[in-house]
């Protein structure tokens, strides 16, 4: 046998990138010098095929006849695909049936995937996919939520949250208001676009380099569309270029392609979609149409509330059932709603099936209560965050939310206070008010907004992980789990877990592609619940080896259990100061424990605990806990042109006890900008016809480096950890900052609605583009 | 480039291209032929930076190192120039001091847009060691992060400000060597499978070259015009790449005018032009991005012809005249008589524009522009608006004013000018200025703006110029300039 290898002798005296540590991004490095790989810089294959898609050119209809001849014909293409080639499931809807791999006749939206070509390039194929001649019959698309509604086009059946009478407590009420507001949708537009790559296999299966945040699902779509057992496909999934959401079901189609043109050519095909195309056949944030009644005391105290959330789900059902149910789980955002009654449509347009998107309909369920509570503020002649406060959560009365959870732990009216304090609020808001008396074209408005967003997918079973651990010889580990790395420090912040509980350097631990040979049967790496799973699981893993290790030396040594302390990457065994007691660095006592034929490798398995929820009577707790957060906004508008600037923001943040600052600061601080372009320049918009207009970033503008705000303070909620028992009592911090944003749009208003002097509330849909601003602006005006 | 083949120093190796398609471009090379991956697509456009690399070029005894998007720039304009990108940063195993920063500073997530914006950096801080936040706004304003919220890359990017010598600083004498080498044998022709692009290095041959290849497509900047082959998948048949013509690259200011060679990067007139006119200099920094503005030129934002234009209602307003060249004859015409009718003008067939002449400001002339877009900055201009004011007196002497966004050609303004010459300069003629202006345009809904919208806002910029121009202690902006 091959000798065991000689050990450095160097050892630091405490070990690097511990939790708490703001350790450095584990691919920082090769991020900054181009090395990182991503799926279209992997080296492609001798006979490596090009896959691109042929696109319908209507929104709705029947195919009546295709002729590919000319795409067949096209120099370079090798083979096309249609839907009655595909060998198994011709639908890849992942909850709910609806999402054809490839059209057979009914075309539901302009771009829906009618065929597929394999090229020997990327530009031949798609030159070659524009060549079909496709004839339909067309039918009159639904474009629109108003539209849907009147047709009572659904793509599930609508939901109700109800609880006590609102109805009857909103009219005897002393105020009633009524309004609607109009959310846009958003591009994920993450910088690297839909690619996936398939390789056959031996065996008669498929390995698919994808850029998915569900690895799992893609493995299953592929493997049944192929029509050949799960196990053998293998999804390899190291980075994705970003994700935010548009990467948990839109990566499985273009990964189904691939496998299915690499099944029938026999040869690997990489599938890649250009910005336009991934921009027309992806879905997007959900754009929603909501209306409000409220009945409300002269004080601005909620006494009853309606809800009609009207979620554009576009063609398919894809994940809607559960965004638009959280949209409704967070209609209250942080306000007890005692007498509530909300109403959720799922509707069904003829546009892209609109998906994930960071936040999960919570942000389009908060911003209208946030609207709501401006709007009551004018009505009763208050400063909105008066009104706000009156309405927050109690700590041991009215904590109770329309869904039936109990608001425990709520450190909201603390962080509001603290932030109002620290950010000068008061202050401001007096100087704003001067200012707007003295200027009359430029104008200031300022607002503070909290956050309270539930954390753990309210599908219950999605809440559990898996994780793998190797230790080697040479002491080095190998970690896997099946979440997915889109940027967040997924990998790094649970590789800092598992340094913490072997206490050994960071560096000495490699984080795998993730692959679904390795951890099986994974959830997606969504609703923020990626490092509160993973970090578990992985922990879970490090615990049964360590425990292994413990026993081992203390047989081994004769020492009691306890007398065995991992420490700064070494082990103390035996009682300290003892004669006996001695020091091992780590690397030894692997080498120590493989001689002894100790197992070195273990799983790691986690489920969320508590959680429970009756979707029929709408009632339990599917929430673990929740992430809070407080945000305080400045802006100034143009009441000439409309255009404005953010020029403060404020945020305090609840992450319970961080296991990286630096990389959850960087996740709020994304998260408020991506919440900021939401509002106020990313605007979609399609045509009469159904067609995306806004399919690139010379059109859609998400915001750049100078949309940044000009004061820009984050700050961590210190000592506050999550009485939950996460990992190292931690919060998941992805989605909720995202709805930070949300003070910048109440903001806006509040600086229009200072046009009329405070005294009405200005209807500001969204993206507020300066050219929705100026109308609000002219609408003051004649108020 | 001699006889079809181009050469350029790819870091520090010399490279040779024969028999390569001159649609071929840098971002494909990098990628499918040099196999390097480094440098990212995210959009293919020019519009998010991804693929930004630094293209270092060996003018008038200086080395000058220039961000640009390398999948709007063609191969032919690479000849004679070191490119550089982000792999090559790395001195042995030691990170550049950019890169560093980046990875102290936590400035990468998802690492994608990450070597755009390293390369960005690079640039930067090559040109100003120590640079100002308004510097790396503008050196940063064309990489897009859906990421970070860009806090962090704003931090290493001040971070690493005089960082010292790097290994170009050390070797840039034997870069100069090479490149000076490279750039005598001028490339003058490069072709593969039919597709041809000729780069003269005259403009007696650049007229000839129109003449024998009349419907030959310009290639300057290519910030627009590459847009062709990547987002609509054609070729661009013949190619007459105009950056190596000396008399289009010149820049003259005589008594009272300056005259512009049509092929003037942005970057290189901007500060001539903004000493002057400083609105029309800030505006100009809101054109694109700085990778665009390193190639973009006037000449080619006149020749593109598109109603949505950024320059072209400024150069209309200032009077600007066009030197138009047919192989030996030049006529010179006004601005606006070049735009007939959308993305139609009065450009013959083997016709290229040779320069532009701006005439300088007189006394009591007042220019005002304003650029109306989504975002701040890399966006196109839902209204664009240009006043040319002279007041003597009180009373308005002359108006030139013109607008892009609110007609298929960017045009003037003439019921709204004839509304405010000889009137005086007050509320009221401004009102039926802005009431005369209606009649003048009827502008178009698209994705920018609603026609409403362009209307209104077109009239209150009116306004804010009467403003701004008579209350100058009134607050009414709040874009900020440099």
């Amino acid at each position: 046998m091959r000798k065991l290898i000689d050990l450095p002798t160097k050892q630091s005296s405490k070990i690097v990138g511990k939790v708490g540590a703001s350790r450095k991004h584990e691919s920082a490095d090769k991020h900054v010098s181009g090395t990182a790989t991503y799926i279209d810089d992997r080296p492609v294959m001798a006979n490596h095929l090009h896959g691109a898609i042929g696109q319908s050119t209507i929104a709705h209809g029947t195919i009546t006849s295709m002729d590919l001849s000319a795409v067949k014909a096209y120099p370079g293409v090798v083979d096309v695909l249609v839907a009655d080639d595909v060998p198994g499931h011709l639908d890849i809807g992942p909850v709910f049936a609806g999402d054809p791999v490839l059209v057979k006749d009914k075309v539901e939206f302009m771009g829906q995937a009618i065929f597929a070509v394999a090229a020997t390039s990327h530009e031949a194929a798609v030159k070659a996919a524009k060549l079909a001649v496709v004839e339909y019959d067309e039918l009159e698309p639904v474009l629109s939520v108003k539209d849907a509604l009147a047709k009572q086009n659904f793509v599930r059946p609508t939901h109700t949250q109800s609880r006590g009478d609102a109805a009857t407590a909103i009219s005897g009420s002393d105020n009633v208001l009524s309004g609607e507001l109009q959310i846009g949708g958003q591009e994920h537009f993450y910088l690297e676009g839909q690619v996936s790559s398939a390789e056959p296999t031996e065996d008669g299966g498929m390995i698919v380099y994808t850029s998915s945040q569900h690895p799992s699902e893609v493995q299953i779509l592929v493997a049944e569309v192929l029509g050949i057992p799960f196990n053998k496909v293998v999804i390899d999934m190291r980075r994705m270029g970003g994700g935010f959401g548009g990467k948990e079901t839109q990566a499985a189609p273009w990964a189904c392609l691939a496998a299915l043109l690499a099944n029938k050519t026999g040869c690997a095909v990489k599938l890649r979609l250009n910005r336009q195309d991934d921009m027309t056949v992806t879905g997007k944030r959900h754009p929603f149409e909501n209306d409000y009644r409220v009945g409300f005391d002269n004080e601005g105290l909620v006494k009853g509330i309606e809800f009609n959330i009207n979620g554009n789900c576009g063609y398919s059902p894809d994940l809607s059932d559960a965004i638009v149910d959280r949209a409704m789980f967070h209609s209250d955002n942080a306000y007890f709603l005692e007498h509530a009654h909300v109403v959720g449509n799922r509707c069904k347009t003829n546009t892209v099936s609109h998906t994930a998107y960071r936040g999960f309909g919570g942000p389009q369920g908060m911003i209208s209560i946030e609207g709501v509570m401006d709007d009551i503020a004018r009505a009763v002649g208050k400063d909105p965050l008066e009104v706000r406060k009156l309405n927050l959560y109690g700590q041991e009365d009215r904590n109770v939310t329309h869904y039936g959870q109990t608001v425990e732990h709520n450190i909201l009216p603390m962080m509001i206070d603290k932030l109002e304090a620290d950010c000068k609020y008061q202050e401001r808001r007096a100087a704003i008010t001067k200012f707007n008396k003295e200027n009359q074209f430029i104008k200031k408005g300022i607002a503070i907004t909290p956050v309270k967003f539930g954390i753990s997918f309210t599908v219950q079973h999605l809440n559990q992980a898996g994780a793998l651990i190797h230790l080697y010889t040479d002491g080095s580990i190998q970690l896997n789990h099946g979440g997915t790395e889109m940027g967040q420090g997924l990998n790094t912040k649970v590789a800092q877990v598992v340094a913490q509980e072997f206490q050994v350097d960071v560096d000495n631990i490699l984080v795998t592609a993730t692959r679904t040979d390795k951890v099986p049967n994974t959830s997606p790496t969504a609703a923020s619940s990626g490092t509160d799973l993973n970090g578990k699981a992985a922990q879970a893993a490090a615990q049964t080896i360590r425990a292994r290790l413990v026993e081992f030396c203390s047989e081994h040594f004769e020492v009691p259990s306890e007398q065995v302390i991992f420490s700064d990457n070494q082990v103390h065994i035996g009682e300290e100061l003892s004669a006996s007691h001695s020091v091992m660095p780590f690397a030894e006592l692997v080498q120590l424990a493989y001689i002894n034929r100790v197992s070195l490798s273990s799983t790691g398995f986690y489920k969320t605990p508590k959680i429970h929820y009756n979707r029929e009577k709408a009632d339990g707790r599917p929430f673990f806990y929740y992430a809070n957060g407080v945000s305080c906004s400045e802006v100034v508008i143009d009441t000439l042109t409309g255009e404005y600037k953010v020029e403060q923001v404020d945020i305090l943040h609840d992450v319970g006890d961080s296991l990286n600052p630096a990389i959850d600061i960087g996740q709020i601080e994304g998260a408020f900008v991506q919440g900021l372009g939401w509002l106020t320049t990313e605007e979609l918009v399609w045509n009469e016809k159904g067609r995306l207009m806004t399919n690139g970033p010379a059109t859609y503008k998400i915001p750049a480096i100078a949309d940044m705000p000009e004061k820009f303070n984050v700050e961590l909620l210190e000592n506050e950890p999550n009485r939950e028992a996460t990992i190292y009592n931690s919060k998941a911090v992805g989605e909720p900052p995202f709805m930070h944003g949300i003070s910048v749009w109440s903001a806006l208003r509040d600086a229009v609605s200072s046009v009329a002097d405070y005294k009405a509330s200005p209807v500001l849909h969204t993206p507020s583009t300066p050219e929705r601003v100026l109308a609000a602006v002219q609408a003051m005006k004649k108020a | 480039m001699s006889d079809n083949h181009i050469q350029f120093l790819l870091n520090d190796r010399l490279v040779t291209l024969n028999d390569i398609d001159p649609n071929t471009n840098v971002l494909g090379y990098l990628r499918n032929h040099a196999n390097k991956s480094g440098t990212k697509e995210g959009c293919a456009s020019g519009d998010c930076g991804a693929c930004t690399v630094v293209v270092a070029e060996y003018i008038g005894g200086e080395l000058t190192y220039k961000s640009l998007n390398a999948c709007i720039t063609l191969l032919p304009s690479l000849h004679g120039k070191q490119l550089i990108t982000a792999e090559d940063l790395q001195d042995g195993d030691k990170l550049h001091p950019v890169q560093q920063a980046m990875v102290d500073f936590h400035g990468s997530q998802c690492g994608f847009c990450t070597p755009g914006f390293i390369m960005s950096l690079f640039a930067l801080h090559k040109n100003f060691p120590d640079p100002s936040k308004h510097q790396t706004l503008e050196a940063l304003a064309g990489n897009l992060c859906r990421c970070t919220g860009y806090r962090a890359i704003m931090d290493a990017a001040a971070a690493a400000k005089n960082h010292g010598p790097d290994q170009f600083d050390r070797n840039k004498a034997q870069t100069i060597a090479t490149l000076s080498e490279i750039q005598s044998l001028a490339m003058t022709k490069l072709s593969s499978d039919g597709q041809e692009a000729y780069s003269p290095t005259s403009l007696g041959e650049l007229s000839q070259l129109m003449l024998d290849n009349p419907k030959a497509r310009l290639l300057a900047g290519g910030t627009d015009i590459v847009l062709e082959i990547t987002q609509m998948m054609k070729q661009l048949g013949t190619i007459v790449y105009v950056g190596n013509v000396p008399e289009l690259q010149q820049f003259d200011e005589d008594g009272d005018k300056f005259t512009l060679g049509a092929a003037l990067p942005y970057t290189q007139f901007t500060p001539s032009i903004a000493a002057h006119y400083p609105e029309f200099g800030d505006m100009i920094e809101r054109i694109g991005s700085l990778q665009v503005r390193n190639q973009g030129t006037l000449g080619g934002n006149v020749g593109n012809a598109s109603p949505i234009g950024d320059t072209p209602p400024v150069l209309i307003a200032l009077d600007a005249r066009l030197n138009l060249r047919k192989g030996d004859d030049v006529r010179n015409i006004a601005t606006e008589d070049y735009f007939v009718d959308y993305k139609v003008t009065s450009q013959q067939d083997s016709e290229f524009i040779q320069s532009i002449e701006i005439p300088k400001p007189s006394a009591n002339q007042q220019l005002k522009v304003y650029k109306i877009s989504k975002r701040f900055d890399d966006d196109i201009s839902a209204v664009l608006a240009a006043f040319n004011f002279t007041i003597e007196n009180d009373t308005v002497t002359a108006a030139r004013i013109a607008f892009g966004g609110m007609a298929g050609v960017p045009a003037r303004a003439k019921a709204c000018e004839a509304a405010l010459i000889g009137q005086p300069w007050t509320q009221a003629t401004v009102d039926s200025a802005m009431a005369a202006l209606a009649g003048d345009y009827t502008p178009m809904s698209d994705v920018r703006a609603t026609k409403e919208y362009r209307m209104t806002v077109a009239q209150n910029l009116l306004q804010k110029a009467f403003i701004e121009m008579t209350q100058p202690q009134v607050n009414t902006g709040v874009v900020q300039y440099a």
